[in-house]
């Protein structure tokens, strides 16, 4: 968003158009040794790429493709037992002299001078790089003190400004909190203010928005790129996320297993890409745009499968001493929740973390207890069950034909049974089948239907990726043909192109099986692609509920449009960050 | 999302080679990469050989007391003979000679240059019970002609066989220690089991047992045990009730583990799912928690047994713990508790070298399990 003008600025300084060179990463190759004797594993190779003053380079990859082992390599953090094999890292100085940082002793006093004070890099998780026992002010100060000359009291002065420019409210007072009473997005911003510390020249982002909801990330990268522009950094900015990609990039590098598939200025990527894995990128992306239901002509009949009324979860007081309830406020997690489900039909919940989203699938599930309201399911015969009481068999009958996805597909399967008898159980539990060749050939049935060959039944849940454990976890929920399949950010683990393959079988399946889905996630994009209504969650509340189409693009509530801009479009020509809605809490 | 430890893909199917290995197989060659383990749990496998035929290795009885031989030094194996007979092989120990000094009256053993005591490797003995029942009479080493003694790791204060009473020692010292944290093992799951599945006051309840009995002084406990102990029971049964006693404290450790465990897993997805799957509590506990626990309960209980040796050795050595006749390493070692023994008879501190080693090796042997119980991380 802010690429010409910071073209334009750094122009100005040198003297001439093109901007100057910072950084130049020549046939970087890293390998990791991970026992003496064995074969080194390669994790970089050959990766060549250019980092200009003032701009910003996305690391584009899935996981394990390398990315965050190059960044590391230009900081000298690769762990052991990786080390940089071969190539290259020129740093130019401000003084024009070239630096090869490959070269250098990574513990060396030269290259701590770089790191930190010249090079500085925030993370994906802030939780793990900020010092629980600390506070936020002082480690603040003491990244300022380690890099200048200047008493505690001016260090003190300028960790309050750094506080105020990465827009913390009242830094006066937040400096000497603890990291605990930060949010997830305060974190971030105190560590790029820790990072601006010593303004360094190039900043390297590892992910840094990955674990924050879509509305945190769009203030964080907006934050990014003020600071950049205001300290006319250059950012390596590492992700996993296209959108993301389209709205900060100058330049892109996609890495795939280990390699550097192809690099170009952003607007060649994503208009000219040559390699067909970047064209997959993008599309992974741009595909969300459109819904799929719509394209595949879906049919929704009129009967009510679920009905959801008044549905309530409050957590009491803690429990002490002899379960003695402590009289406090009570957390509603989920208030007064209502909603219907038809058969056939795809409801997607959204919301941001600790909107109750996940809490809401809970209770459907009866994992957890909800604390009033009702939940009506209508059976195959057109009886009613009250599932919020139903206790015993008819709870059991519900489980058969209500089942779960669920998030972490490395989670969720146990790692000490073999595939056939994750998928074998549910049907043993419940007498479905019980002769071992039925149950074989139900097996076969079932990996055959979420696309897996059946000579994998024999083998443990380690030896699959996570977009195959996932199809397993889809197969397991399948087991009992069920009528319903609640799935809890089914595809938010995955990297990228996986998420379209999971979302188009789990159509595909919907169409041969007759089911329904009620999809919960916070990437408001995938509900667009899977559901025909969705569900706006906001700290507990139902806030908008509608046709999907209509909700994801002329939505009523101001909070559902502030999810809709916040969330990166798929092309460097639509920038949305830039002109956002916000939501403020009324 | 994080790629900083790369694994190779394994996207089609059949590039792994350990793909259908079980946990338990992942886990022993994970466990094989430890030599310092893996060379411990040849070391304990040999204790327990030794202890499983202690009667066949001993080549006394270890109760068999020798007035003429009191404070014997070691003798050291030889094999080979070379006298006017030629050089051939023969295994034999040199003979010693008790000698007097005439003006301090002290006695010493020198070795009597030419005379030796002949021994045979699977010689005929004195008929003894193997485990009390099978009926042998021969042994690993016997000397040729019957009557005679030798003594490889010499003789105590009464000349009592060191290596025969080390040996028989190892029996109780290492058997000992399993029973105990056999019991310790069943409350620890038990108490814990529940504390952790079921939470609650249970729970409450069960945590301040535990904080309690971790508050008792355990000496003045085992004294007060010890004392209670009725003097004329057989040494088998103060055997086992000495074991009761260790074990009844020793389980608050592991319940605490348990616990915790079974409170995080509680919540995993893949409990949840099995629940969502329809099985039974017991089902959920049995087949899906306790597995998953399996490697950890083995790799703690092997933390523990070296604990279990240990405690009771200073139990015993302190005088609270087994008591002659019986014959453990702790019993052994009291014989080492004075001036005498060390100036005199150094000998006779070859048992806390045993405990030195048995209890490394359970130590090096619980790491390495410690670090092959989860063979999915790193």
């Amino acid at each position: 968003m802010l690429s010409a003008t910071t073209l334009d600025i750094r122009g100005e300084n040198t003297g001439a158009g093109a901007p100057r060179t910072l950084l130049e990463v020549r046939n970087l190759s890293v390998t990791f040794q991970a026992s003496i004797g064995r074969q080194a594993v390669s994790a970089v190779q050959d990766v060549n790429f250019t980092v200009h003053e003032g701009r910003t380079l996305c690391l584009v990859g899935e996981s394990g493709s390398g990315k965050s082992v190059t960044a590391r390599a230009i900081l000298g953090l690769v762990e052991e037992p990786g080390q940089i094999a071969g190539g290259q890292i020129l740093y130019h100085r401000e003084d024009g002299i070239q630096t090869d940082l490959a070269a250098l002793d990574p513990k060396g006093k030269p290259f701590r001078s770089i790191r930190g004070n010249e090079i500085a890099m925030i993370f994906q998780e802030p939780m793990t790089s900020l010092s629980p026992v600390h506070t936020i002010g002082s480690q603040i100060i003491e990244a300022i003190r380690l890099h200048q000359l200047v008493s505690r009291k001016q260090a003190r002065e300028q960790a309050i400004e750094l506080l105020r420019q990465v827009e913390i409210p009242s830094p006066e007072a937040a400096i000497d909190r603890y990291t605990f009473e930060y949010s997830g997005g305060m974190r971030q911003r105190a560590m790029i203010a820790m990072a601006l510390s010593c303004s360094p020249r190039l900043l390297i982002a590892d992910e840094p928005t990955t674990a924050l909801d879509v509305t945190t990330q769009a203030e964080i990268l907006d934050l990014i790129a003020r600071m950049q522009k205001r300290y006319g950094m250059a950012v390596i900015f590492i992700t996993h996320d296209m959108g993301v990609v389209a709205e900060i990039a100058d330049d892109v590098a996609v890495m795939r297993r280990s390699q550097l598939l192809e690099y170009g200025p952003v607007r060649q990527i994503f208009d000219t890409a040559e390699h067909g894995y970047t064209r997959e990128l993008i599309e992974s992306v741009r595909r969300l745009e459109h819904s799929a239901r719509t394209v595949r002509g879906a049919k929704v009949s009129p009967q009510v499968l679920l009905s959801v009324r008044e549905l309530e979860k409050s957590y009491g007081g803690r429990a002490t001493g002899l379960g003695k309830r402590k009289a406090g406020a009570a957390v509603r997690a989920v208030k007064s929740v209502s909603f219907d489900l038809h058969r056939g039909e795809n409801l997607g919940i959204v919301g941001e973390s600790g909107s109750g989203k996940t809490t809401l699938a809970n209770c459907l599930m009866r994992i957890l207890e909800p604390s009033a309201g009702t939940i009506t399911y209508t059976r195959e015969d057109g009886s009613d069950l009250e599932v919020a009481r139903a206790g015993g068999g008819a709870l059991r009958a519900y489980h058969r034909d209500v089942r779960m996805v669920f998030q972490d597909p490395f989670a969720s399967l146990n790692p000490r049974m073999t595939v056939a008898q994750i998928l074998a159980e549910p049907l043993k539990v419940n007498n479905v089948l019980t002769r071992p060749d039925d149950l074989r050939k139900r097996v076969g049935e079932l990996l055959d239907m979420v696309g897996m060959p059946a000579d994998v039944a024999e083998r443990y849940p380690h030896a699959f990726s996570g977009g195959q454990r996932q199809r397993i976890g889809i197969a397991r929920a399948l087991a009992l043909d069920p009528r319903l399949v609640v799935a809890d950010e089914a595809t938010s683990a995955l990297d990228v192109t996986l998420r379209s393959q999971i979302l188009d079988l789990m159509l595909d399946l919907q169409e041969r099986l007759n089911l329904s889905y009620i999809f919960i996630s916070h990437d408001l994009g995938v509900i667009r692609y899977f559901c025909d209504r969705v569900a706006v969650m906001y700290r507990g509340e139902m806030v908008e509920l509608g046709p999907a189409d209509t909700v994801c693009s002329t939505p009523d509530h101001d909070y559902t449009k502030a999810l809709l801009s916040a969330a990166p479009a798929g092309h460097p020509d639509e920038k949305r960050l830039a002109n956002r809605h916000r939501y403020e809490r009324p | 999302m994080t790629d900083t430890a790369p694994l190779p893909q394994m996207d089609a199917p059949g590039a792994a080679p350990d793909a259908t290995a079980s946990h338990w197989k992942l886990m022993w060659l994970r466990f094989c990469q430890h030599k310092l383990a893996l060379f411990s749990l040849l070391i304990v496998g040999l204790i327990y050989l030794v202890a499983l035929l202690a009667e066949f290795l001993a080549p006394f009885p270890p109760q068999e007391a020798n007035a003429r031989h009191v404070y014997h030094p070691p003798q050291g194996l030889h094999f080979f003979v070379n006298d006017d007979n030629g050089f051939r092989f023969q295994p034999h120990v040199t003979a010693f000679r008790m000698e007097r000094d005439p003006v301090s009256l002290r006695t010493s053993y020198v070795e009597d240059e030419g005379q030796i005591i002949p021994v045979a490797f699977f010689g005929r003995s004195t008929p003894y019970r193997l485990w009390g029942v099978i009926p042998m009479d021969r042994q690993l080493i016997a000397p040729v002609e019957a009557g005679q003694r030798f003594f490889i790791m010499g003789t105590d204060r009464l000349g009592r066989d060191m290596l025969s009473r080390l040996i028989h020692g190892t029996r109780v010292s290492m058997t000992l220690g399993l029973a105990g944290v056999g019991i310790s093992l069943v409350l620890g799951l038990l108490l814990g089991g529940l504390s952790g599945y079921y939470g609650g006051r249970i729970d409450w309840v069960i945590q301040r047992l535990i904080e309690y009995i971790l508050s008792l002084p355990t000496i003045p406990l085992w004294m007060a045990l010890a004392a209670a102990m009725p003097r004329n029971w057989p040494p088998t049964l103060q055997y086992f009730t000495i074991t009761c006693i260790v074990s009844l404290v020793g389980w608050t450790e592991l319940a605490r583990v348990v616990r915790g465990r079974f409170l995080a897993m509680r919540d995993e997805s893949f409990v949840v799912a099995a629940r969502l799957d329809g099985c039974s509590q017991r089902r959920v506990i049995f087949r899906h928690m306790l597995p998953s626990l399996a490697s950890h309960i083995i790799a703690s209980v092997t933390l523990a047994v070296p604990l279990m040796i240990i405690a009771e050795t200073s139990l015993s050595f302190l005088g609270l713990g087994l008591q002659p006749p019986a014959i453990s390493w702790g019993v052994l070692l009291q014989e080492a508790q004075n001036i005498r023994s060390i100036t005199q008879a150094p000998w006779l501190f070859i048992p806390g070298a045993l405990v030195v080693v048995a209890v490394l090796s359970l130590n090096f042997i619980g790491d390495g399990l410690r670090d092959a119980a989860d063979p999915y991380s790193k």
